[in-house]
């Protein structure tokens, strides 16, 4: 299993590093000049223009402008933003904090909840509860998330009830001092997060209380509770743990849109602002930060789902 | 919970006499379409008796047998009738008192250990489940119980066996461990859905005598599901015989066995494959050059080598058998011969030619001279074409395009004994016999000279399976070579000339098969022989060969 899971993490090591890849040819590719960028309206001066772009090291090819960018990403230097001059680390630093609290309490709340609904809906197979469950479900999953925000603060802030604040107030260290303001955020990801997860969970459970040893469970007499709890759900959440990686995954690209709406001063609202200021290296951190993200979860996810096959846990002890 | 406890007790006083099990004009219907699963159901049993519920697929076998418990599939539900199990009615109770008595009154054994066991749980906790109404004052600790069952059924009793997962142990000790299971807490009746059709005839042998030793020590009425006949006839004291959701015929085992009244269950015994036969009378001297000749092959998978050293000749028109239990090689053998597997040594002959490796790199004349047939017909047919593309593609590939196509396919489904209007039909619109004549339709449509047969019949029930070899026996006598795999000993003398005995690779014993079923000298073979379930028919010869030819009747 530590072969398995070492394997696996050289994997994700090479994923981020053709990520980084894509990533700085992306970032070459858009169409303007960082130097140009910072200098503003200076820019007219050639001379000046020329002088910044030696100092950025723009004049150099471009696989050695990658080497050194890269060698930094190694020792977690992201280089200097061009707006203020803040090295990227100590900009995304308290940001990385704040969008990661949203994340956690997100999945917190909202993978139990999603297994949950999806394995009552198996149990109610055919019933009512499963009818209107996959109903909802389906609706929610074709609804863009920023759409399910903004219906969420129409119904619970500006609009109907005026409970919860509508946008984010305040600075990114004091993120969970104001839980009241992280309502909305949370809400909004959790419904945007659960359904895949939901209709999964709902599936593999009714695949699981079809099987023979659940039927065997039935008919050695146990309690039905037992026949859930102990023979049906370990079986059944091993292909659901990969859903929630991917929709975790997911997640940390989907905050960015998020964070837009709500104001919210995590790394999806500073890859916006960066991309509004063509601040490069803001960009390529945030991105390989998300990326990084997307394999480390699914890492996680393919863990659980080995370690919940006594198979793989047995035999390669 | 211990308020129950008296009732297992004053079934016991009841002594030997007394029916374990009385079930009363049962019926079972699904949902929505109100079909009959089973209907018109009487049953009583005994303790220490067991009766053997024989039937084909589709018979209602197995929903009599979960009825027992109480326990009826997704869509159906107990119409009719009455159930009671050492005078505890079973019909009408609501779920928790449903729950109780299962595991001690009534316990089930799977047909399959290896899907009913639960992977993610290990052994202790299964098998200690299945003592929840046990009563440790009384009785002792649950733990020790466990420990004597298993010992019972020859299983260690260590904590380090009891710490396994399912998968950690072979298929015989799963189906050990599902006996103990249901063993272990006392009951009165015990619902055994086909325990032994995965396993070998070794370890079946092993398992059935001690599902007879357990159900006579403990005085427990076993009901005992199973299609195969010479199995029931060993086991069982009483036989019923179920035919489209009835029992037909119903009797003390030896009666049934020997004066048959319903004519389903003469047409179900004859159909029965004979243990010991002289085997068929030779085709003539052999000619000077065999059909296939194999020499000095060795085959694998990776660094494993799973052939040793095979010698192997099949002259025209005769039939060998490949015989062997499973892991033995046999099927990788016949996947050599036919260019499917690759990863071989040695010299391979056909009609004196060498055959290659692979066949692809097989002349298209050398490939539509050898033929192969699968062991699973639901698998084999492609869904989406009709019987007549199927016949015909593999001929126009192999033989080119035929000047009159509907000629070929009337002819193959003729030789098949299949009626020419089934070129039309998909092969969802066939049962399992005929799916598997339209397969060998398709191999012999090209005129193959050897025709290999992997474990053809062995997803089929007994009366089509005699269909097929009968079926086999005739495209013989028209001069075709074959390779029949198998692992059920009892076909080969029915069909096979020559018997090849394969064991871990090797092959141990070989020869004329009237010569190796009477005088077996390799070890192997006897222990083979021994294990295999047989029983005497008494019915008139000439009444077999007839019969066996009548139409499929349950299969439509």
């Amino acid at each position: 299993m530590l072969r398995l899971i070492l394997y696996r993490l050289f994997y994700g090591l090479l994923t981020l590093f053709v990520v980084s890849l894509v990533v700085f040819a992306a970032t070459q590719a858009l169409p303007s000049d960082p130097a140009q960028a910072i200098l503003g309206r200076e820019a007219a001066d050639p001379a000046r223009l020329e002088a910044l772009r030696r100092e950025l090291n723009l004049d150099q090819p471009l696989a050695l402008q990658y080497w050194s960018w890269l060698s930094g990403v190694l020792v977690l230097d992201f280089g200097t933003s061009l707006s203020g001059g803040m090295p990227v680390s100590e900009l995304l630093g308290p940001r990385i904090q704040a969008s990661l609290s949203l994340m956690l309490i997100t999945a917190v709340i909202a993978a139990p909840i999603a297994m949950a609904i999806g394995a009552f809906a198996a149990l109610r197979r055919d019933r009512r509860f499963d009818h209107s469950s996959s109903m909802v479900t389906l609706v929610l999953a074709a609804v863009p998330e920023f759409a399910v925000g903004i219906v969420a603060i129409l119904l619970l802030s500006t609009g109907g009830l005026k409970l919860l604040p509508a946008v984010y107030a305040g600075s990114s260290t004091e993120v969970l001092s104001n839980p009241d303001q992280l309502v909305l955020p949370v809400l909004t990801l959790a419904i945007a997060v659960s359904p895949p997860i939901i209709r999964m969970m709902r599936a593999s459970m009714i695949e699981v209380l079809e099987s023979e040893y659940v039927q065997q469970a039935r008919l050695k007499g146990l309690p039905e509770r037992t026949v859930i709890w102990r023979h049906a759900a370990p079986n059944a959440i091993g292909p659901v743990a990969q859903v929630i990686a991917l929709q975790l995954g997911w997640l940390a690209g989907g905050v960015v849109a998020i964070e837009f709406l709500f104001n919210f001063p995590g790394i999806g609202k500073a890859l916006m602002d960066a991309i509004e200021a063509r601040n490069l290296p803001v960009i390529q951190a945030v991105t390989l930060l998300i990326a990084a993200v997307y394999v480390l979860v699914n890492l996680v996810a393919d863990v659980v789902g080995l370690a919940a096959n006594p198979k793989v846990r047995v035999s390669s002890r | 919970m211990t308020g129950s406890e008296p009732m297992t007790g004053t079934a016991q006083a009841e002594g030997d006499g007394a029916a374990a099990l009385r079930v009363e004009d049962l019926a079972v219907v699904g949902h929505p379409s109100n079909v009959r699963i089973i209907s018109g159901v009487s049953l009583t049993l005994r303790r220490g008796h067991i009766l053997g519920l024989v039937g084909e697929s589709g018979s209602g076998k197995t929903t009599l047998g979960l009825s027992l418990l109480a326990h009826c599939k997704r869509g159906t539900e107990v119409a009719d009738g009455a159930i009671e199990v050492s005078g505890t009615p079973l019909t009408g109770l609501d779920e928790a008192r449903v729950r109780r008595l299962r595991g001690r009154a009534v316990a089930y054994i799977p047909q399959s250990p290896a899907s009913a066991l639960n992977p993610a749980l290990r052994l202790r906790t299964q098998l200690i489940e299945a003592l929840h109404e046990w009563d440790e004052q009384e009785r002792g600790p649950r733990a020790d119980r466990v420990r004597e069952v298993l010992r019972e059924v020859a299983l260690p009793d260590d904590d380090a066996f009891l710490s396994r997962y399912p998968h950690q142990l072979s298929g015989g000790q799963q189906q050990r461990v599902a006996i103990a299971m249901a063993f272990a807490g006392y009951p009165d009746v015990i619902v055994m859905d086909e325990p032994t059709t995965g396993l070998d005839v070794t370890t079946q042998a092993h398992v059935l005598a001690t599902i007879r030793s357990m159900t006579r020590d403990y005085g427990i009425a076993g009901v005992y599901i199973s299609h195969d006949m010479a199995v029931v006839a060993d086991l069982a004291d009483d036989i019923a015989v179920m035919f489209k959701g009835e029992v037909v015929e119903r009797g003390a085992a030896a009666r049934v066995l020997a004066e048959p009244e319903h004519p389903y269950t003469r047409r179900l015994l004859r159909a029965v494959p004979l243990l010991r036969t002289e085997g068929h009378p030779e085709p003539g001297e052999p000619d000077a050059e065999p059909v296939l000749r194999i020499s000095g092959l060795q085959a694998g998978y990776g660094r494993t080598t799973v052939l040793h050293d095979i010698e192997l000749e099949v002259q025209r028109g005769e039939c060998v058998a490949l015989l062997g239990e499973s892991g033995s090689g046999k099927t990788t053998l016949s996947r050599s011969v036919a260019g499917l597997h690759t990863q071989f040594s040695g010299e391979m002959l056909f009609d004196g030619a060498p055959l290659a490796h692979s066949s692809y790199r097989r002349t298209a004349d050398q490939r539509r001279r050898v033929q192969y047939i699968f062991q699973n017909p639901y698998e084999a047919l492609n869904p989406r074409k009709r019987v007549r593309d199927l016949i015909l593609a593999p001929y126009t590939h192999l033989a080119g395009r035929p000047r009159d196509p509907d000629a070929v396919v009337a002819n193959a489904l003729e030789r098949a004994a299949l009626p020419a209007e089934y070129a039309a039909r998909f092969p969802e619109q066939l049962s399992g016999g005929e799916r598997q004549r339209v397969s060998i339709a398709r191999a012999i449509s090209t005129g193959p000279e050897l025709l290999i047969c992997d474990e053809i019949t062995s997803a089929l029930d007994v009366s089509v399976q005699a269909e097929i070899v009968e079926l086999l026996r005739n495209l013989q006598d028209e001069g075709m070579a074959l390779l029949f795999v198998t692992h059920n000993i009892a076909l080969v003398s029915n069909i096979a000339q020559k018997v090849a005995v394969l064991n871990k690779g090797e092959i141990v014993e070989y020869g004329h098969v009237g010569e190796v079923m009477a005088r077996p000298r390799h070890e192997y073979t006897r222990a083979l022989i021994a294990d295999t379930p047989d029983f005497e028919l008494s019915l008139p010869d000439e009444a077999r060969t007839a019969d066996t030819q009548l139409p499929e009747a349950a299969g439509q």
